[in-house]
């Protein structure tokens, strides 16, 4: 295949993917929290019998139902497309990251699909308790299947728990509990949920600003953004918390998505961690992927507490990476250009072990599984060609953290101000804050789909961390049909998302039913 | 455990889930009987809404025979999806556009129009059920491919799937499937719509779609039954056998039982139906039966020594359930978590009953506070 049909196929195949899950992704965090949400207002009502709770549960519900319908439409496509157009990962790696799709379909997906149908059309079919246990279970359904789906994703970050099989050519999995309780998949499950919660606290909280605007329905909204907010408030500190435990597994597991969020070009002791600047092209930097950041405002010292907690923590910078460095933990990691000599080792070595087993020259075998063995850890550096490939898009990066963590810290601010004025019963009083809260609706689905970008894009080139290129993981094939597909399915997308804008609009306008 | 019996006990499992998943194409069936059962609006809306509480078990079904694919064979995974890309988009879109249709359907403001979402469900009803026969059917005819040194497939033509559409046996199973998951829809809408006309006309076409059914399901089983199977021998190799399944179908007499339980029990739900005007709950007999019938046909495509996806250009790159599987240890893990499939089975079951005691009509509809 020449490299330029290569190249097409392989960002065609990542474009594919990004598409998807960024339209799966403005779905998904709404269902996550607003589930949430219905399930305590259906058990405030259950509780003190004020119809109220029952009333707004069943305005959010209705627009839960749109939002669901969308989510499982872009859904799907993810689930099969691992296989369609990832089959040398779902070769490499099947033996592991099946099985929690798998889990994720057996257990949360059934109970989501069963007890919504009860939640939503079970009113009056099913005795109160039924129905309130049923609306708790398409939360938990929902999230655990947030668990799963992450804890799969946290082992490409930082794979555990498995083995290499040289036989089948195949990672196959040693340790379940070490893969479904990675620290990686821990912190990024509570990290994506409650995200999740707080952008459903932001759109509960923009909506029921609208009514006050519109000065419809008011106590609705009051009582719809004191409990919003106080939801989105601790949602946020738990997103904060996490934030800070997944920065310090990105700082051991992925130092170079680390570096590229702050665009670090040298580190060292007492690295300083960057609020804002803006990372400029540099002809002086040995690689035209990296960027050298002007104009930033830091605070000393800061990165380094960020990553280890520690002030003097050493931090490695890009070049560091490339040229090879000694870890804060006292670990030395070799040039890229070593590890790629070693990865080359490492292919090599397995494709000799197979031939001896085959030949039966057992002496050979056990000579070149050791090979393997020793230079494993560098195996998916054998398939780069410049070590600067392992540099991600650091705009991009560098960017997309930014305005996700100043986002979380405007929600911190909108969440106890709208909980002071809702209880004050001054939320329409200020004009500004109604439009504040909505302008919080888009600005979470920003930040969400920015924390997305850090995640995927300045984990790049890896698919799996070190051990196997994104080029690699594709399936071989036209990158015509790829693309194809991948107009077919914006296209459709596209119109599904403008015909949902639609009716969430329609029925919000329509309003709850007042008590 | 041995590996061997895991191997045996996920794609028994599979097979549990290919049967669930042709019984519940029911939704789909119906979907394509939209406009023939349902001739105006208020018996459109009783169709749309009674398949509108179950399409979510059969979308999910399909997901988790997915999932579990993956988690069980993936590299029969790898190899069907990425090589068979077309053929498996297409079945996706398929979803995808019915997954919005039922919620988007009546709301106001929903851009594309009623008519257009109905369109959806009719392309699904009718695509669906065809496409997903179709696929299976190549457990038995094979398909153009190759496994390279690390397992990679190779697909030998460039029709990605669609390759499947140029062999007519291919066709006998997917038009089955179609006209199956109709007739299951018609004795579906019997047992669950308050509404005359329906009932007549669903009684109507449960008699059209079987007998199509029928003459295309023999048909298939005559020409697998009769052809060439891909058989392993004792070294492991895949070679070419006359007769292979009909011989799978005689040496695991249990299996054959239960084939043909499940074939009985379809046919007696149909004919029951037909001929007792005042009956109404063939959907469980042949509901149950397409489930045997289904779980017993893949049992033959994998079980006895036989290659469940072979190649028709590569032979020796067949995938067996003995070299598409997982390793042990996932093996084993994901049998632990099987434990809990009867206990969803359980809630689904007891969830199902409790939104379908009594069968829907124009006025409950109306007093729903929550429709399609």
């Amino acid at each position: 295949m020449t490299e330029l049909t290569m190249t097409s196929i392989v960002e065609w195949s990542r474009w594919q993917f990004a598409m998807t899950a960024i339209y799966h992704y403005m779905f998904v965090p709404l269902t996550l929290g607003l589930s949430f949400m219905l399930a305590i207002m259906e058990t405030l009502w259950v509780r003190t019998g004020k119809t109220e709770w029952l009333h707004a549960e069943k305005f959010w519900m209705k627009l839960f139902a749109i939002n669901f319908a969308i989510g499982i439409a872009t859904g799907l496509i993810l689930e099969f497309q691992f296989g369609s157009n990832w089959s040398n990962y779902s070769w490499f790696v099947g033996d592991i990251f099946g099985a929690p799709l798998a889990i994720e379909g057996i257990f949360a997906f059934f109970m989501e699909a069963t007890f919504f149908a009860v939640m939503f059309f079970g009113w009056n079919k099913v005795s109160r308790r039924f129905h309130l246990a049923s609306t708790w279970l398409v939360f938990i359904g929902s999230n655990i299947s947030a668990l799963w789906i992450l804890v799969a994703n946290a082992w490409m970050q930082n794979p555990v728990g498995m083995e290499f099989n040289p036989l089948t050519a195949r990672n196959e999995m040693a340790d379940f509990w070490a893969v479904l309780g990675s620290p990686t998949a821990m912190s990024k499950f509570f990290h994506t949920v409650t995200s999740a919660y707080t952008l459903s606290a932001c759109f509960v909280i923009g909506v029921s600003a609208w009514f006050i605007l519109k000065k419809r329905n008011m106590e609705f909204a009051r009582k719809s953004i004191l409990l919003a907010s106080v939801f989105g408030f601790f949602s946020i500190l738990v997103t904060m918390f996490t934030g800070d435990t997944s920065a310090q597994d990105v700082t051991r597991h992925q130092p170079m998505k680390l570096a590229a969020m702050e665009g670090l070009n040298r580190g060292g002791e007492g690295a300083d961690f960057t609020i804002i600047g803006i990372p400029c092209k540099d002809e002086t930097l040995p690689s035209e992927r990296m960027r050298t950041v002007e104009y930033g405002i830091a605070v000393p010292k800061m990165l380094s507490f960020l990553g280890y907690h520690d002030f003097n923590a050493y931090i490695p910078g890009v070049e560091d990476i490339l040229n090879g460095y000694t870890s804060h933990e006292g670990e030395t990691y070799p040039s890229v250009e070593q590890r790629m000599a070693n990865g080359r080792k490492a292919i090599a070595a397995l494709g000799t072990y197979k031939t001896a087993v085959e030949a039966g020259n057992d002496t050979l075998a056990a000579q070149s599984l050791g090979t393997l063995r020793e230079h494993f850890s560098d195996f998916g550096y054998g398939y780069l060609e410049s070590p600067d490939e392992i540099i991600p898009n650091i705009p991009l990066v560098f960017y997309s953290f930014r305005i996700m963590v100043g986002l979380g810290m405007l929600f911190v601010l909108l969440f106890a101000l709208s909980w002071w004025f809702a209880r004050k019963r001054a939320f329409g009083k200020f004009r500004f804050m109604p439009y504040f809260a909505l302008i919080c609706i888009p600005c979470a689905y920003i930040a969400s789909q920015c924390g997305w970008i850090v995640a995927e894009v300045g984990r790049q080139p890896w698919v799996v961390q070190d051990l196997m290129p994104t080029h690699v993981a594709i399936t071989d094939i036209a990158s015509g049909w790829v693309m194809t597909t991948f107009w077919m399915f914006a296209v459709l997308f596209t119109l599904l998302l403008v015909a949902e804008i639609g009716i969430m609009l329609s029925q919000i306008k329509k309003g709850p039913k007042e008590a | 455990m041995d590996l061997e019996i895991l191997q045996h006990y996920w794609w028994i499992l599979l097979c549990i889930l290919g049967g669930l998943l042709v019984f519940l194409l029911f939704v789909q069936g119906g979907q394509s009987l939209l406009y023939t059962i349902g001739k105006n609006k208020e018996e459109r809306d009783l169709l749309v809404n009674t398949l509108g509480h179950k399409w979510e078990f059969t979308f999910t079904t399909l997901v988790v025979f997915g999932g579990a694919f993956f988690a069980s064979f993936p590299l029969f995974y790898s190899t069907s999806f990425g090589g068979a890309y077309v053929v498996w988009m297409l079945i996706l879109f398929c979803f995808v556009i019915q997954a919005v249709s039922y919620e988007y359907r009546s709301k106001r403001r929903n851009f594309l129009g009623t008519r257009t979402y109905e369109t959806f469900l009719m392309i699904n009803g009718f695509a669906a059920p065809f496409l997903l026969g179709a696929a299976v059917a190549t457990f038995f005819t094979g398909s153009p491919f190759r496994i390279g040194e690390m397992n990679q497939v190779e697909w030998m033509t460039p029709w990605r799937g669609l390759d499947a559409l140029g062999v007519w046996t291919n066709y006998l199973l997917g038009f089955a499937v179609l006209f199956l998951a109709r007739t299951q829809a018609a004795l579906y809408f019997i047992l669950t719509i308050d509404n005359e006309a329906v009932r007549t006309r669903s009684r109507k076409q449960v008699l059209w779609n079987a007998i199509p059914f029928v003459v295309f399901f023999l048909w298939f089983l005559a020409a697998i039954f009769t052809g060439e199977g891909y058989a392993m021998d004792d070294n492991g190799s895949i070679v070419l056998e006359k007769y292979k399944y009909f011989r799978n179908l005689v040496e695991m007499p249990l299996n054959a039982i239960l084939f043909l339980l499940g074939v009985a029990g379809v046919l007696y739900g149909i004919l029951r139906t037909v001929l007792s005007p005042r009956w109404r709950k063939g959907i469980w007999f042949t509901g149950a039966g397409s489930l045997l019938a289904v779980f017993g046909l893949l049992i033959i495509a994998g079980f006895n020594g036989t290659a469940f996806y072979p190649s028709s250009t590569d032979i020796q790159s067949s995938l067996t359930i003995y070299n598409a599987s997982s390793s042990l240890y996932t093996l084993k893990a994901m049998s632990w978590v099987s434990l809990a499939i009867p206990f969803v089975a359980a809630y689904i079951w007891y969830a199902w009953r409790a939104l379908t005691r009594k069968p829907m009509d124009a006025k409950e509809l109306e007093e729903a506070e929550n429709k399609y």
